[in-house]
Parts: C-alpha cells; sequence; structure tokens
C-alpha cells in the first residue's frame, strides 16, 4: 500500500513501489486521462506534473512520488494555467484522435508555468518529447502562444 | 458537384424502415437506406435488392429532450467524421446544432460501407460515401417531423417551415423533442428533397469538432480505457519470428508474481493474465518459451533487396502496356535508368492495439477501436460459435488507426477473443510498443526500376517500370476484386494509372508480386505511399535532365488534366515559386492525385551537417467540394507529419528473421522540431468529391527529395533520407 496525493486527494492504493505511476494512476486510481504510448520515456502521452514539474509517469516508480503533488489532466480544468491552455485548444480545434493530447496539455501547461512567453525554440525543446502521430504540431504550437498570450 | 445535383430521391423505390422505440428517454426513429449499386466485394449485390433491413439500423434518433444523436457507421480515428457526419444529417434535418450527439454505431449490416459493401473505415472514404445517405436520413427524418406538425395543428405541411430544431407555423413553434413520438407514427413520404447547395447553412463551413471537450479534458473513452469489472488484463508473448510457434513454456516464474491471475496458450503465443497492466507485463517477461522459430528465422530485408533488385531485371506482369516501350527507347535523345527503394512500415498509431472481450454463453462483447467492425464480428463468431449478430462491437475511439485497425484477418480482436475463450471473464489484451512496432502487418517493402526516354524537346517519349514488392491484397477478402491476372491493383495505383503515362506513346509497367511471410497492410495512402514518391521524383528527374523548371514541365505534361493542374498552379503561386529562394533554402514540388483528391505541395528545405530541415510546406487540395474545411487543413497538416516522418526517418528492418526495431527511439517518427510551417489552401472546386485523410501523404516525399536535389544536387532515391546526406 502506498499512500499518493492524485488532484489533491489522498489515495491508498495497492501497488507495489516499483510500480511506474502511470499504472497506479490508470489502473488503480481509475483515472484513464492520462495515457501509455511507448513505456520507456519515448512519447510523453504519459506526462503528469509532479509538484508542478512535468514527467514521464511510465518511467516514474510510485515511490518517487510519495508525499508530492500529483497532478493529472483529470485536474487542469481547475489549474489557473491548465484552464488557459485547455481552451486554448479548444478554440484552435488543436486535437485529432486525442489520445496524446493529455499528454500535450500536461507538457504544455508545465511550459507556461515556467516560462510566460515561449519562443518557438522553447516550445520545440519543451514539447518534442511528445510526440502526436496525427501531426496536430503546428495547432498545439499556435495554442501555447495564444494561451501565453492570454496569461500575459 | 455530383452529389448535390441529384436533389430529390424516390422514396417508393427504395426502402426505408422507421422504428420507434423509447432508449434513455429518448424515442428513436430508425432509417435504414439500402445499399448503394457499387460494391467492392463480389457477391454481395443480391443485398442490394434485399427490401428486408435487419436491425439494429438507425443513423439518427431524436430524444423527447431535443436532443439528436447520430450514429456513425464509420469510427472516428482523428479525421473527424464525429463531426463531419452529424454536419449532413444537421444541414437538412434543420436541426439545433448544440443538441447534437454523436455514437458510433453497433456492427450490423446496416452500417455497411454505402461503396464497399460491409462496415468499414478507410480508403479516405466516408465523407463521400455518406454524403447522400447521411443527407438523406436529415430529409426524411425532417419531413416526417412537419408531417407530424401538420397534424397537430392542423394545417397543410406546405405551410410549414423548420429551422433549428423546430417546426414553425406562423408565430406557433414545435420542438422536434416534442413532435419525435408522433413523427414516429407518420407514412414516410414517396419523395423528400434534399436542398439546393445555395440554401446550405452547415455544409461548406468551418465547424468545430464535437469530439474536441471530452479529448481535451482527458475524459474520452479509447479501447485502453475501457474498465468492465473483474476485468483483467493480458499481455501475450508473441513469437520473436514471424510464424514461429510454441514449442513448450515455463510459467514457474510469471505466476509468482503478484497479482498474476493466468497464464494461458493461444494460438500466437502465451497469454499473462493479471489485474493490470503493469503486472502482466511483467508476468510476460518472466515466461520462459521454447520457439519453434520456423523457416524466417533467416529474414533479412538486406537480402530481400537484392532479391527484388535481381527480380527487377526479369519479366514481371504487365499492370500497363501501350506501344512498345523497348525500340521507343532505343530512339530517345537521352535516357534516364533509375532504382527507388522504400522500406516496410509501421503503422504505429499513438494508442498501442487493445481488445477487450466478454463471452457469454449466447452473446459475446467487444470493445475496441477498429476500422473494420464487419470483418472483426465475423472473426469474433467464428471463434466463439456464436452466431455473428450474437457478436456486439461497441467502437470507441480510436487513438489513431492509419489502416492498422483495419485489419481483414481481425489480428488483434481475434487474438484477444482466443485469450478470453481460454481464460473466461472479461479480458482486456493489450500490446506494448514493442509488440506494435515488432508485431507486424507493415507497409511493404518495395523497389521500383524506371528507365525512361526524353525526345529532343526533353518530352518523355517512352516509359518502363518495375515494381517489386508483396501485395496487400493477397490473401484478403478484397483479393478476387483487387486481384486482376495476378496484379494487385494497390501495388500499382498511382503509376500504372499516371496521368503523366497518358501522354506517352509507348510504356509498359510490370508488376513482381513477391510472396513473403511478413503480414502487410495498407499504410495510410496504401500504394501511393510508395508510388506517388516514385513518379514524382522520376518526373523531377526528367524535368532536370530536360533542363527545364520541374513546374513548367509538369504543366505541359499535365495540360490535359485540369484537376492536377488546378492545385499544382496553386500551391505554385502560394509557395511564390517564381521568386528566388532564401539563400540556403532549396524548393521543391510534387503533385499526386489519390482516393479521387488532388495534392500538391511545395517543400522549401535546408541541409545543415547533413541534415534537412524541412522549414515550409504549402499544399493544395483540389477534393471536390469541402464540407469541413477545417478539419480538411487539419487532415493535410496529418498527412504531412505522417509522411514527413517517414520520408526522414522511419523504417522497419529484418535481421536473423528478426524486426530490429523496437520503440520511438528507434522506429523514429516525425517531432514537434521536426515540424514544418504548414499552409494549406483549398482549390475552389465543383468537382467529383474525393478522400481528405490520405491524399496528402504521397506528395511529401518527392516535394522534399526534389527541394534537396534542387539545392544540394543528390537524388534521394532511397526512404528514408536517414543519415544520406551526411
Ligand atoms: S508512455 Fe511514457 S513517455 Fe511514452
Ligand atoms: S491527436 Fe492523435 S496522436 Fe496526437
Amino acid at each position: 500500500m502506498v499512500t499518493l496525493n492524485i488532484n489533491g486527494q489522498d489515495q491508498q492504493l495497492d501497488a507495489p513501489d516499483d510500480m511506474p505511476i502511470l499504472w497506479a494512476v490508470r489502473d488503480l486510481a481509475q483515472l484513464s486521462g492520462t495515457k501509455f504510448g511507448c513505456g520507456m520515456a519515448q512519447c510523453g502521452a504519459c506526462t503528469v506534473h509532479l509538484d508542478g514539474q512535468a514527467i514521464r509517469s511510465c518511467v516514474t516508480p510510485v515511490s518517487a512520488a510519495v508525499g508530492k503533488k500529483l497532478t493529472t489532466i483529470e485536474h487542469m480544468s481547475e489549474d489557473k494555467i491548465g484552464q488557459v491552455v485547455q481552451a486554448a485548444w479548444s478554440e484552435i480545434d488543436v486535437v485529432q484522435c486525442g489520445y496524446c493530447q493529455s499528454g500535450q496539455i500536461m507538457a504544455a501547461t508545465a511550459l507556461l508555468a515556467n516560462n510566460k512567453k515561449p519562443s518557438d525554440a522553447d516550445i520545440d525543446a519543451a514539447m518534442s518529447g511528445n510526440i502526436c502521430r496525427c501531426g496536430t504540431y503546428p495547432r498545439i504550437r499556435a495554442a501555447i502562444h495564444a494561451a501565453a498570450e492570454k496569461l500575459a | 458537384m455530383n452529389a448535390p445535383t441529384d436533389q430529390s430521391m424516390n422514396t417508393s423505390r427504395r426502402t426505408f424502415l422507421k422504428t420507434a422505440a423509447f432508449i434513455a428517454g429518448g424515442l428513436v426513429i430508425a432509417f435504414s437506406i439500402p445499399y448503394a449499386k457499387r460494391f467492392l466485394l463480389p457477391g454481395k449485390e443480391d443485398a442490394a435488392g434485399d427490401a428486408k433491413m435487419p436491425e439494429p439500423n438507425a443513423f439518427l434518433r431524436i430524444g423527447t429532450d431535443d436532443t439528436i444523436t447520430v450514429l456513425l457507421a464509420h469510427s472516428e480515428m482523428g479525421q473527424s467524421i464525429w463531426t463531419t457526419l452529424p454536419m449532413l444529417i444537421a444541414e437538412e434535418l434543420d436541426a439545433d446544432w448544440s443538441k447534437i450527439k454523436v455514437e458510433h454505431a453497433p456492427a450490423a449490416p446496416a452500417y455497411a460501407h454505402t461503396a464497399y459493401g460491409l462496415q468499414i473505415t478507410g480508403g479516405s472514404s466516408t465523407t463521400w460515401s455518406e454524403f447522400d445517405r447521411y443527407r438523406q436520413a436529415g430529409a426524411l427524418t425532417r419531413a416526417l417531423l412537419v408531417q407530424a406538425a401538420a397534424q397537430k395543428l392542423g394545417v397543410d405541411a406546405a405551410t410549414l417551415k423548420t429551422e433549428n430544431g423546430k417546426v414553425i407555423s406562423g408565430d406557433q413553434q414545435l420542438s422536434y423533442g416534442e413532435l419525435a413520438e408522433a413523427a414516429a407514427g407518420m407514412e414516410t413520404p414517396s419523395t423528400v428533397k434534399l436542398k439546393d447547395p445555395k440554401d446550405w447553412k452547415i455544409i461548406g463551413k468551418a465547424t468545430k469538432r464535437l469530439d474536441g471537450p471530452e479529448k481535451i479534458n482527458g475524459s474520452a473513452i479509447f479501447g485502453q480505457d475501457i474498465h468492465i469489472d473483474g476485468q483483467l488484463t493480458a499481455v501475450v508473448a508473441r513469437s520473436p519470428v514471424f510464424g514461429g510457434k510454441v514449442k513448450s513454456y515455463d510459467d514457474s516464474a510469471a505466476r509468482k508474481i503478484k497479482g498474476v491471475k493466468n497464464v494461458v496458450q493461444v494460438p500466437t503465443g502465451v497469454a499473462v493474465l493479471a489485474d493490470n497492466y503493469w503486472t502482466a507485463k511483467q508476468g510476460r517477461d518472466a515466461l520462459k518459451i521454447d520457439w519453434d522459430l520456423g523457416e524466417n528465422a533467416k529474414l533479412d530485408s538486406a537480402q530481400m533487396l537484392e532479391d527484388y533488385r535481381k527480380l527487377a531485371g526479369e519479366k514481371g506482369l504487365p499492370a500497363a502496356k501501350v506501344g512498345d516501350s523497348a525500340s521507343a527507347i532505343g530512339k530517345a535523345a537521352k535516357t534516364i535508368e533509375a532504382e527507388y527503394t522504400t522500406p516496410y512500415l509501421a503503422h504505429s498509431p499513438m494508442e498501442p492495439l487493445n481488445c477487450t472481450v466478454r463471452i457469454g454463453d449466447d452473446s459475446c462483447d467487444v470493445w475496441t477501436g477498429t476500422q473494420m467492425q464487419g470483418t472483426d464480428q465475423q472473426a469474433v463468431a467464428k471463434i466463439t460459435g456464436l452466431k455473428p449478430e450474437q457478436v456486439k462491437i461497441h467502437t470507441v475511439f480510436l487513438g489513431g488507426g492509419f489502416g492498422r485497425r483495419a485489419n481483414p484477418a481481425a489480428d488483434f480482436v481475434s487474438e484477444a477473443t482466443h485469450v478470453a475463450k481460454a481464460a473466461g471473464g472479461t479480458v482486456k489484451t493489450v500490446w506494448t510498443r514493442e509488440d506494435d512496432v515488432k508485431g507486424g502487418y507493415y507497409r511493404p517493402m518495395y523497389l521500383h526500376k524506371a528507365r525512361i526516354g526524353l525526345a529532343a524537346d526533353g518530352q518523355p517519349m517512352a516509359w518502363e517500370q518495375a515494381i517489386v514488392g508483396q501485395s496487400i491484397m493477397l490473401g484478403t477478402p478484397f483479393e478476387a476484386f483487387m486481384i486482376k491476372n495476378g496484379v494487385d491493383a494497390t501495388s500499382v495505383e498511382g503509376v500504372a494509372d499516371s496521368p503523366y503515362l497518358k501522354g506517352i506513346a509507348d510504356h509498359t509497367i510490370e508488376l513482381h508480386t513477391v510472396k513473403a511471410s511478413i503480414p502487410v497492410l495498407w499504410w495510410r495512402s496504401v500504394g501511393h505511399s510508395h508510388t506517388g514518391f516514385v513518379m514524382e521524383s522520376l518526373v523531377d528527374e526528367a524535368a532536370h535532365a530536360a533542363e527545364q523548371d520541374p513546374l513548367v514541365y509538369r504543366r505541359e505534361l499535365l495540360k490535359n488534366h485540369p484537376r492536377h493542374l488546378a492545385a499544382l498552379n496553386l500551391a505554385a503561386e502560394k509557395a511564390g515559386w517564381n521568386q528566388p529562394t532564401a539563400k540556403g533554402i532549396g524548393r521543391g514540388i510534387a503533385v499526386h492525385e489519390s482516393f479521387g483528391s488532388y495534392v500538391a505541395q511545395v517543400a522549401e528545405v535546408s541541409v545543415e551537417e547533413g541534415a534537412v530541415k524541412v522549414h515550409r510546406v504549402v499544399c493544395a487540395i483540389d477534393c471536390g467540394l469541402a464540407v469541413n474545411p477545417d478539419s480538411l487543413k487539419a487532415q493535410l497538416e496529418s498527412a504531412i507529419a505522417f509522411g514527413l516522418g517517414a520520408t526522414l526517418q522511419s523504417q522497419i528492418t529484418f535481421k536473423d528473421g528478426q524486426v530490429q526495431q523496437s520503440n520511438f527511439h528507434d522506429y523514429q517518427v516525425l517531432r514537434m522540431n521536426q515540424m514544418p510551417k504548414v499552409e494549406v489552401h483549398i482549390v475552389q472546386s465543383t468537382e467529383k468529391m474525393g478522400g481528405v485523410g490520405e491524399p496528402g501523404v504521397p506528395p511529401i516525399a518527392p516535394a522534399v527529395t526534389n527541394a534537396i536535389f534542387a539545392l544540394t544536387g543528390k537524388r534521394i532515391r532511397s526512404l528514408p533520407i536517414g543519415s544520406q546526406l551526411a
């Protein structure tokens, strides 16, 4: 049993210490918004925030989250920056199949939390670990710029 | 416009069935429209005359709460059909757009593709193939609602108007929800008239995705997200070599892992079942399996390519033959000889394959993201011994398809059914990314060998081309229709029917179909994914050999092909083709028709320290009517990204029988930092409607490699580009 603070609530989960956060969140806490894409920190579909920083939950064991705040896509509507990012995503109609988008939004929100006005190069650096097979990259870029403008 | 010219339909010669039932507080009005005449599959034509349509067959439901639920005969996999098909119904129904809800239809004969005769999402065909059926469903329902209102108000139906989900008579209004029940009891009108295109309010307008909100807040349900109480998750160990079989296995270590619930053998390997994915995966990795690797243990793609090269020099089966190309080439002022190759490619949709199955005594439920419900249903019925109608396919959002989730062999659905059958209960079988990259159903590897003779004026006067590769259609239900005289149409599409060849008096196209045990499948744009690259490269080679501008040269060759020209000219104009490029930038152009649409692209690239950077792609399409211009643009952006990843860096290779790639670090796809600026322009067209999901893929590779040639003088003849410029 480990206690994880997920989206502001402590949860007791029957997870072995080495279970990646991704599976504790998806299969045990049954929060399915965080996605599995590669399992080896190559695609970003599993991106969540650990104490506000974007991490790849598929390679981070639950033991690393004990005593910290874990935030998932399900909580972004209550996050000040997350809300703006989601609104920009909607405005620009970014999504296609949608499977990568939780991870994209989590990565973009963490980027904007650290960098109020990211340049294209900043976006490349922060977002290139998040694959979108549907190629929504131009709209993700536009949405991040739009969100930055709203936040300014 | 092809479809809108057919403004009225005679319902008396067709069979409409409407049924009413209350489902979750809403009335169901079910309309089914019999199969259209064209069929891809032989032996299915009889269904066209079949007056009795099987249930279920609803295309829309009207709820007493005014909601309009549209049932999709096609699967949403990113292409925005979740929005486009409702637009067609809403247009004719004069529905209130804010009241539209969408569901995937179940697997049933009524939802068969109007052209292909089976339930499938593919071939970039959904919008054009449903353009009439969904509009008709909307128009018919509107007519019934108007009749119901006329009766209720005691007025002549001809005096009534409909608007925004209401029937209006003077200052009286009745909502569709209020009228739904009465409408279901109305006599089906003998004819209904579709709107004149000039009266369209929704069709042709950029419309936001209806699946946007749930895909933004994480609540959208994909196959991976299915959670049925008591379900177990299975991960399967499959043979490291295609066709290998389990000799024996030792599961003692796997069974010791806490949470592992069962280990079962299935035809494709050994499945470990556990409470959750992580435990099942650990269990799978702990299996010790002795494999009989079979006859493919020596498979080597480099060797295969050598074999293809030899084959290309031999006589193949004719795919197109006009005149005498061999002697015509002898008379040419100049000849070009070139060999092009393209590798095996995995689709690698973002969501790894998965399927959840629950088998009961007289029913079976299947939850999955599939592009091919009909064949999946048949496959599950066969494995479980049930009747197809006892198998319920619950289609959920697809985390990408690109062709991989439309498998006539129903591979991942069948395997999941075998696992559930062997283990009992509800089982979600999940593939790892490694399973996906190594698990096959690839775009086949191809080799093209071409010889082109140019006349003194630089125009091609003779053309010979041999194509070598596996057939996608062989062994599928499509074989009888798609393979004629040994030639798989999808192996040669884009070459045998090339507009360039139409003007060349002497040409010969030959095919060598290689039998190999590597599972292959259509990959976004199918044969065009390699033929577009080869043809547009060869034409570029010819233009340079003729010392002519590649755009001017293409214009001359395509002078009798107005739709190619329209796309080509629009892309060139928007890209500023006649302006000089910035220093260090090369510009390339390509145009290709596929799936009834004509797409031209101009790419601007630079090469630094051997690495290609694509800065900008200007794209123009003539697809006829653009039903939703914004989602159309999104599809072209998507196709460019998808095709560009393959152009730059994706490939599947084999050594010692095994796939050498495993995950996104070595099966590389396009990332954000590689994405060019993309501008999409739509040719204002009243021509026949084509598709938009795939046609953006074929031109990107040649636009980029032609730009590299313009910049560096190096002709890329083998994909991916990889380190060829280093
Ligand atoms: S699933 Fe974690 S990075 Fe891909
Ligand atoms: S929207 Fe499909 S993978 Fe990104």
